[in-house]
């Protein structure tokens, strides 16, 4: 009896363990950043343009550019998305033609966002001509988020139960008027928040825009789609790796993750909160 | 700060600018500069390597590309065919510069031991006279002016597969102050601070043609100006057709006082007629 | 009545049209790439392509396409990460689901969300400025750019998808199960180890598979942190190049329809299907899972 106690001991403590070197890993990379990156960080930081080469000033025109190419990516994910998952959920039949369909998509949503970035540059970029353009890499993102939005929005209106279909549609309701009036608004939290992760997840990935549209350096904000940007992700990238200064730019590069870090988790606890009120 | 704040779109042309690693930041100060003359003009500006500036320039991508090396007879066929008309533009040079880390304890070398160091054919640094340690090569990548120069000019032929292909210029500086058997190579403007001083923890190598002959050091502007200095490159500036406009206007605001200052300051070589006439160019098909 | 009817049949037109289109689109992306990429075997021979040839498309004589090298180094930042990302993640897994009080569950969770969103680039940050000093100076090696940092940073990024889906094989296991194992005299971690653990085999595999096309996956990360050499890997100490960093590098510099142009295609075709055959097996398994749990 000592034994088995021991060992359920040693082994409760040893998932403990787990446990405490994941959250070890989010602590440390939140405080590593915010350390580091803290002393760079004010107002003047986010709002100014970057000077001397990109050692001194603010990231404002990469902020700027992360915001633009990411809302645009989900201007036109979003209501495609919607649209696919509540035909797949609410119209299609249950054949095999249609589970094919639902579980491509499940699958296309784990291909590597570079793969993406490829299509982008062969189709967006030269095929249609766009050239690198805040166009050509929100369309990329759109792809790329494309796939988790209609799933996440398939579950969202599975989730809402069938009697409140059925009893729309037994008190004379067609199948739009009962998808528009009882279906979809019970099923908004669920695919506000897709929408909100996806969101999160278009602004911080590279490799779709790194040859579809962003730049290392821009006087003037994208003054159409058709222009160039600069995005944070990238800048992060450049700043880290291809910059004539690195040491120098150490703090800034700190700083750049660590607003994108932010963007990134204020956006994911909206959409966590959206879900839990509405849980 | 509020103007920095409001998103003014007065109407500007629009210069893009792409390719080599080791003119961006060069073109950076410079684009910089002339766009507090000229507040009607915005410059975009990218590396990605001489390789990017040139195919971006094939596909119509972008107005200048920036090119550390010469562009090739049969990327200019390839262009032509897609009826871009490459016309090259020399604005500055650069010295390429072999740097250690000072634990390697060389001084100098010959330029067929450099080339067998890179090739792979010398392994240990006690061959050729250091202290006893591996080789640890870094560079760049393909779509690297400064790769294919080198290769070309030193190497002769392939690199060694274990050579760490780096990002950029900025990684192999970081990774050799911290490789004890560590060498690369890097353009002059990286070695040489803003304030003339040099980043601590590199050793210079001096280069000499063959064993009796003299060694120069890049840092030697007279070397350099007399050719003694094998590794002397012109930097190109590419664009379809002859330069028209405000491209123009930038490649004049590059050779006028200014510019050859912020040059200099960067730690490049103004491209004087005297120079361009020093270095051949070498035909490579590829 | 009719104008209703006539909404309806709109609508419903609407809904499938841009079903279609979505459809079409993604199924594009694998169109597209099969095309570009087959087209790469008209001058490369697919024997070659797949050996442990250099990949070495601008050589300085002949141009030589072989990934053998680069699938390598995939391979062992893959199962490097594996190795650490598995018993640590399904051991959270664990705790979460069986051990952890509400309200650390409460917490626990968020947590696991939020270093999931954590984007890949700033992980590869991280393994340039914390990771790779880190190892130099443990391992005593010139810097730390290898593959054993690119493992590391790629569990970081697979652990969230590993616990999560764990997480949930672990809750399809009922009740019954657990309550008949303790009325029988076994103390938590027997029941955990001898009963919850295999009825949810096949969960916890799924979670694995799903980890793995994560990390398979990762372009950024392993970019900017795993030294880029593309010389054939000696051991988790030696820099490394994967698939997905040799196309995000080439990408810019190849002009339309040339080998390497298609060669990028390939290697792009080749990462599409191995993360595909890893999510088909991992969606096999959750889905039979969640028959079972109906």
């Amino acid at each position: 009896m000592m034994a088995k106690k021991h060992i359920q001991l040693f082994g409760i403590a040893s998932l403990v363990t787990c446990a405490a070197i994941v959250v070890g890993f989010l602590g440390l990379i939140l405080f590593d950043l915010a350390w580091k990156g803290g002393i760079v960080l004010n107002w003047e930081f986010l709002v100014r343009y970057p000077k001397k080469g990109m050692t001194e000033g603010g990231i404002f025109p990469a902020v700027f550019g992360t915001a633009v190419v990411t809302l645009l990516a989900t201007a036109l994910a979003a209501p495609l998305g919607i649209a696919c998952a509540v035909w797949l959920q609410e119209y299609a039949p249950d054949t095999p033609l249609t589970r094919l369909v639902r579980a491509s998509i499940r699958n296309l949503a784990g291909v590597p966002s570079i793969v993406y970035g490829l299509f982008g540059l062969a189709v967006f970029v030269e095929g249609m001509g766009m050239g690198m353009s805040v166009l050509a890499s929100g369309c990329t993102l759109a792809l790329l988020t494309l796939p988790s939005v209609i799933t996440t929005t398939e579950e969202a209106l599975r989730n809402v139960p069938r009697l409140l279909r059925e009893g729309a549609l037994a008190l004379g309701a067609t199948r739009w008027e009962t998808i528009r009036a009882i279906v979809l608004p019970a099923a908004v939290p669920g695919i506000l928040t897709g929408i909100i992760l996806a969101l999160s997840r278009a602004a911080g990935e590279t490799a779709p825009i790194l040859f579809t549209g962003v730049a290392f350096y821009s006087r003037y904000l994208p003054a159409s789609v058709f222009d160039e940007f600069m995005a944070l992700p990238y800048h992060l990238y450049i700043l880290s790796t291809q910059h004539h200064d690195p040491v120098a730019v150490r703090p800034l590069a700190y700083g750049t993750a660590l607003v994108l870090l932010a963007l990134v988790l204020m956006l994911n606890s909206v959409a966590f909160v959206v879900r839990a009120r509405h849980r | 700060m509020m103007a920095a704040t409001c998103v003014q779109q007065h109407p500007v042309e629009r210069i893009t600018v792409k390719g080599s690693d080791t003119e961006v930041n060069l073109v950076l100060q410079l684009a910089e500069a002339f766009m507090e003359r000229h507040s009607g003009v915005s410059l975009s500006i990218a590396g990605g390597g001489s390789g990017v500036g040139i195919a971006a320039l094939m596909n119509g991508k972008t107005d200048i590309a920036n090119s550390s090396r010469e562009v090739s007879l049969a990327e200019i066929d390839f262009a032509r065919r897609q009826g871009v008309h490459i016309v090259p533009t020399i604005f500055a040079a650069d010295a390429i510069v072999v740097v250690t880390n000072p634990a390697v304890g060389m001084d100098s070398l010959t330029v067929a031991q450099l080339g067998n160091i890179f090739s792979g054919d010398i392994q240990d640094w006690a061959a050729v006279g250091g202290k006893p340690g591996a080789v640890s090569l870094y560079g760049r990548q393909s779509n690297s002016g400064t790769f294919l120069y080198f290769r070309e000019k030193i190497v002769g032929r392939d690199f060694s597969p274990t050579l760490k292909q780096m990002n950029g210029t900025a990684q192999i500086i970081e990774a050799i102050k911290n490789d004890k058997g560590g060498i690369g190579y890097v353009g002059l403007g990286y070695v040489a601070r803003p304030d003339g001083a040099l980043h601590a923890g590199l050793r210079v190598i001096r280069l000499k043609a063959d064993a009796t002959s003299p060694s120069y050091s890049p840092l030697d502007t007279a070397a350099l100006t007399n050719g003694n200095y094998p590794l002397l490159r012109p930097l190109y500036q590419l664009t379809n057709g002859i330069p028209e406009g405000v491209v123009k206007q930038f490649l004049q605001f590059e050779q006028s006082a200014l510019g050859q200052k912020i040059i200099v300051e960067n730690g490049y070589l103004a491209a004087g007629p005297g120079f361009i006439a020093q270095d051949k160019p070498s035909q490579t098909e590829r | 009545m009719r104008r209703r009817l006539f909404w309806d049949r709109f609508f419903e037109k609407s809904f499938s049209l841009s079903a279609v289109l979505a459809v079409l689109i993604l199924g594009g992306i694998f169109g597209m790439l099969l095309y570009n990429g087959l087209r790469a075997f008209g001058s490369i021979a697919p024997g070659y392509f797949f050996s442990l040839a250099e990949w070495n498309p601008a050589a300085y004589t002949a141009p030589s396409y072989g990934i053998g090298a680069m699938l390598t180094g995939t391979v062992l930042t893959t199962l490097g990460a594996m190795v650490f990302a598995v018993p640590v993640g399904i051991g959270m897994a664990f705790f979460v689901s069986e051990i952890a009080p509400p309200r650390a569950r409460a917490m626990l969770k968020p947590a696991v969300e939020m270093l999931a969103a954590v984007p890949s680039v700033v992980v590869g940050f991280l393994g340039i400025v914390l990771v790779g000093p880190f190892l130099a100076g443990l391992f005593h090696l010139p810097n730390g750019l290898n593959a054993l940092n690119g493992a590391i940073l790629l569990a970081v990024m697979a652990l969230p998808a590993v616990v999560t889906v764990a997480d949930d094989a672990i809750h399809a296991v009922p009740h019954t199960y657990k309550e008949a194992s303790y009325a029988l005299g076994a103390n938590r971690w027997e029941t955990l180890v001898r009963v919850t653990l295999p009825s949810c085999y096949s969960g916890i595999l799924a979670a694995v598979m799903l980890g793995m096309g994560r990390a398979i996956g990762e372009t950024m990360t392993v970019l900017m942190a795993t030294g880029n050499a593309t010389a054939f890997p000696n051991g988790f100490f030696d820099p490394v190049r994967t698939i997905t960093a040799t196309v995000a590098i080439e990408m810019g510099e190849v002009p339309a329809g040339t080998p390497h142009y298609f060669s990028l295609f390939a290697c792009a075709l080749v990462l599409f299907l191995l993360t595909l055959i890893v999510n088909v097996l991992a969606e096999r398994i959750t889905s039979n899972l969640r028959k079972r749990g109906q």
